[in-house]
């Protein structure tokens, strides 16, 4: 890979046959996802992405980078692990709706206290495909979709609100067929420092009968921009009236704003605190630590560490 | 050498100093010249109940417990209504005098089942039901009561010095305590000072009062008491360098040494302690005076820490976590998809008592089958145990070798004994460490991460540090790409655990198994009961009973072959193990064809003391008990 190439979103394309269905607004996030990364020019050898388990988990193995295919609710604990060993990549984390607020909430709650500086794309279609239709936790209460025999009985949880509230630095909402507007704001989280979260609003063909592209597209979606909405925080005093004003916006139904609900970079990553921890940290991460001498010997000064053991 | 160790015991309520005033004695026993083991109990909670620490003391080498108190240091009624029993004849009791009366039935924490076993003692033997009819019930069989009056001594200390609170000074009982001990033993002042110096030694005013303690405490014990009970702890001559440390740091300073730079880990009895401790190592001096680094991180769980670590592991950064038995079943899902995906990772797990919660703070070695088999579907994993402190110590660097060179999941056995014992040890072999890192990708080729290789190792790449690659918990091709073709299945599977045969072929015997002495009847053992063994064994040598003993350090892949002919060259085989139903003994019978004769089991929370191995083995052999379930006499 030439550094000094420029990089198309046909650079980040493998030749493993997309198996996603016909119409799946994962095709729309994928175009998205190629176009964001060339447009930052960012080397495939510098990006490394972390996918859960279902059809969003897939992505991996569609882009030529680092595809980390983990398990079923678990790309952001892997995330964060590579991205503290190794701060030079940058670092993707993607779940499904299922994956990152059903079984993998308790990360997506907990990565939020950290504040590391990668990005997490929630593909969110409201329903789990992989197991035939069953209701995702972001189905709203009493919506039948067509898989369920029954109208779902549990309520949703809002993935902006949820985010904004457990310390996600950056909180956007994206439309899976608006590809060049999501390519910006995958763009923006990814330039954001600290732990972003794009949750990106999606059709499923196959068992989502409710929430179809028609729908999407009947008038509902609106972009924050577009009235005036401000999202950063300048000052942190600021903090507490803009994360109210992202939750309020987060939180309307009758129309469905996408684009920068918060961003906030006057809270310190994690990578940061570490180093008023460890000042060697951003010259030497555990990646770059050259842990034998050329005899293979322990670079370690042990014996410095074992003097307040010795007793004779 | 067992007939030739003292052990000395101190009890208390949790949060009044126990463990503290145990490692300060243990310290100034080895200032001395002494070897010291320690054996720590407590119960899971945070103030009030009671825990004592029995450190054995010895002029050689200690390897386990005598359950035999030389000398008991109390300042409560529980320790001495629970621990009186278990003082020798001829042994010695230090207690507060202004805690004779208590009755024993109103010792709140005490628990049930023993408050009602010591009542009736000393009913049966006409005894007050009082700390005082107890230590009355010590005295007449020879054991020397020792009364030090620790509020009126600490008084004394406080009238020289400035500024101590009179409401604070209780919280110096532990000094007053092992003081005394000292001046009973005749074990000079000066080590009592200088291990007082190393404990206190950042808090000056703290020190300058402990200090006064000891100056205070020290000479009238020392004149009233010093020696009654027969042992003096005289300075011994030794120029081994030697080192005083408990099991999760000896652990500790093995990742580190190994190379560990990343550690992920979720609050848990007994691997906390670990963690803690290389977090306030985060930072440390290399060798060539730079400046190396760990990060520790706590998770939210323990799937996230093992999750962590594994993000970290493949940036080819030499990663871990520790846990124990609950935390583990939460890890082993991710535990497959290191073995699926091929990824260097140890786990460092130190067993306690289970099942579900089970006894949080206690002892067992229940988990050998769980460490084996845990996690769906068939992958590849290294289990790797650990008998002692300084095994603990090279393992921790051997179970990194291992994860990197045959890239899968090391499971490092310890367990709550060795996590907690305190063990003097002779200087590590630091020249005898090596590093060995696995088999990377050279330049040249289409590179793919799992390429099918006669070895079963195909070469590493790292997240920003090589070739782009794939990595799945699904079935993959050589790229590490889905696949569900059943002849590709059928040759990676086979690639996988191939690696486990090589891996069986190029670990030295040595490393997989441990084999003492020659006699002919033979012992097979994992994990902390070895220092019980080797010392019942030398004690059942000297009456004339030879015995042979496998230590089973490499779990999987098993050492098939030296288990087999360690049983062919014995007559006949006693498994002892810390569970109920004898996993190595099933796992040999299983892996290797090899049945026991004899199992010696104990599952009550509480490690072996080598006395109770020496009457457990003879039992067994004299009367051809198939399975004994041991304890000790006036176990707490």
């Amino acid at each position: 890979m030439k550094a000094a190439q420029k990089l198309t979103p046909i650079s980040y394309k493998t030749d493993i046959f997309v198996e996603w269905c016909p119409g799946c607004g994962d095709f729309g996030i994928l175009a998205a996802l190629r176009a964001a990364l060339a447009d930052l020019n960012l080397p495939p050898n510098k990006v490394a992405m972390f996918t859960g388990i279902g059809c969003s988990g897939r992505i991996a193995h569609y882009m030529k980078l680092y595809g980390i295919h983990v398990l079923h609710g678990r790309p952001l604990p892997f995330a964060i692990g590579a991205k503290l060993a190794n701060p030079e990549l940058t670092v993707l984390a993607v779940s499904g709706d299922g994956d990152g607020l059903g079984i993998g909430a308790g990360h997506f709650v907990n990565a939020g206290r950290r504040n590391v500086d990668v990005t997490y794309l929630l593909f969110d279609n409201r329903v789990y495909g992989l197991t035939k239709g069953q209701a995702s936790p972001t189905l709203p209460l009493n919506v039948k979709t067509k898989a369920l025999p029954k109208p779902n009985i549990n309520d949703a949880v809002n993935p902006i609100a949820l985010a904004i509230t457990s310390g996600f630095t950056f909180a956007a909402r994206g439309y899976a067929f608006q590809i060049n507007y999501l390519k910006e704001l995958i763009v923006k989280a990814i330039e954001h420092r600290g732990l972003s979260l794009v949750q990106i609003l999606q059709p499923c063909p196959t068992y989502n009968d409710i929430h179809t592209k028609d729908w999407y597209e009947a008038g509902r979606i609106y972009r924050l921009e577009d009235e005036g909405y401000d999202p950063v925080v300048r000052d942190p005093a600021e903090r507490d009236s803009k994360k109210v004003e992202a939750i309020l916006r987060s939180m309307e139904d009758d129309r469905i704003p996408i684009g920068v609900f918060y961003k906030d970079e006057t809270t310190p990553p994690y990578d940061e605190r570490i180093r008023a921890r460890i000042p060697s940290y951003p010259e030497r991460p555990p990646a770059a630590q050259e842990i034998a001498g050329e005899d293979g010997l322990p670079v370690v000064d042990l014996n410095a560490l074992l003097q307040r053991y010795r007793v004779r | 050498m067992p007939l030739n160790t003292i052990s000395w015991r101190i009890g208390g309520a949790q949060g009044t100093g126990v463990d503290a005033g145990a490692t300060m004695f243990a310290r100034a026993c080895a200032f001395a010249g002494y070897h010291i083991y320690g054996e720590r109990e407590f119960h899971s909670n945070i103030k009030g109940l009671h825990s004592y620490v029995t450190i054995t003391v010895g002029v050689e080498r200690v390897r386990s417990s005598r359950e035999d108190v030389h000398l008991l240091a109390s300042y409560d009624a529980e320790t001495v209504a629970s621990h009186s029993w278990a003082v020798r004849n001829g042994g010695g009791i230090i207690y507060d005098p202004r805690i004779v009366g208590e009755k024993i039935d109103s010792i709140p924490t005490m628990n049930e089942r023993l408050k009602e076993e010591v009542l009736g003692r000393l009913r049966e033997r006409g005894y007050e039901a009082t700390i005082e009819g107890a230590l009355e019930e010590a005295s007449d069989r020879g054991v020397k009561t020792i009364p030090v009056p620790y509020l009126d001594l600490l008084k004394k200390a406080a009238e020289k010095s400035e500024g101590v609170k009179l409401s604070n000074l209780m919280v110096a009982s532990n000094v007053v305590a092992l003081t005394a001990s000292a001046a009973v033993l005749r074990l000079d002042k000066s080590h009592v000072l200088r291990s007082i110096e190393e404990q206190f030694g950042a808090k000056r005013r703290v020190l300058e009062f402990n200090k006064l303690v000891v100056e205070t405490v020290y000479n009238p014990v020392s004149e009233k008491y010093g020696g009654v009970i027969g042992i003096e702890l005289q300075d011994q001559e030794t120029r081994e360098e030697r080192y005083l440390l408990p099991g999760y740091i000896s652990a500790a300073l093995g990742k580190l040494a190994g190379g560990c730079r990343f550690q992920a880990y979720y609050p848990i009895t007994p691997a906390q302690d670990e963690c803690f401790f290389l977090e306030s190592q985060e930072t440390f001096k290399l060798n060539d005076g730079g400046d190396g680094s760990i990060i520790v991180i706590q998770s939210e769980d323990e799937i996230s820490a093992i999750g962590m670590a594994l993000g970290a592991a493949l940036t080819g950064t030499r990663a871990a976590t520790a846990t124990s038995g609950p935390g583990f079943s939460l890890m082993t899902e991710m535990l497959g998809w290191a073995g699926m995906s091929e990824v260097p990772i140890v786990i460092t797990l130190y067993q306690r008592g289970g099942p579900s919660t089970g006894l949080p703070t206690r002892h067992e070695q229940g988990d050998l089958l769980f460490a084996l088999f845990g996690g769906h579907g068939e992958f590849p994993r290294i289990v790797l145990s650990s008998g002692d402190v300084e095994e603990a110590f090279y393992d921790a660097v051997l179970a990194q070798n291992l994860a990197e060179r045959y890239q899968l999941p090391v499971i490092h056995l310890l367990d709550k004994a060795i996590a907690n014992m305190l063990s003097t040890l002779p200087a590590p072999d630091l020249e005898k460490l090596r590093i060995e890192r696995g088999i990377y990708e050279e330049d040249g080729g289409e590179y793919r991460r799992y390429r099918i290789t006669g070895s079963g190792i195909s070469p590493l790449s790292t997240l920003g540090g090589g070739e782009i690659f794939w990595a799945t918990g699904n079935e993959h091709d050589e790229y590490g790409h889905i696949t569900e073709d059943p002849v590709l299945r059928e040759r990676m599977m086979e690639k996988r655990m191939r690696k486990l045969e090589l891996a069986s072929k190029e670990i030295p015997s040595d490393i997989k198994v441990k084999r003492y002495g020659g006699g002919r009847i033979g012992i097979v053992s994992w994990g902390s009961t070895k220092g019980p063994i080797l010392d019942a064994m030398e004690e059942l040598g000297e009456r004339g009973l030879e015995l042979s003993f496998l230590q089973v350090k490499l779990i999987r892949p098993f050492p098939k072959e030296e288990v087999k002919e360690f049983a062919r060259s014995v007559e006949r085989l006693i498994f002892v193990e810390q569970n109920y139903s004898g996993q190595l003994a099933k796992l040999a019978s299983m892996e290797a064809g090899v049945s026991a004769d004899h199992l010696i089991l104990k599952f009550n929370g509480r490690p072996f003391s080598y006395q109770e191995l020496v009457r457990d083995i003879s039992q067994v052999l004299e009367k051809n008990v198939r399975r004994l379930v041991s304890s000790r006499r006036w176990e707490v």
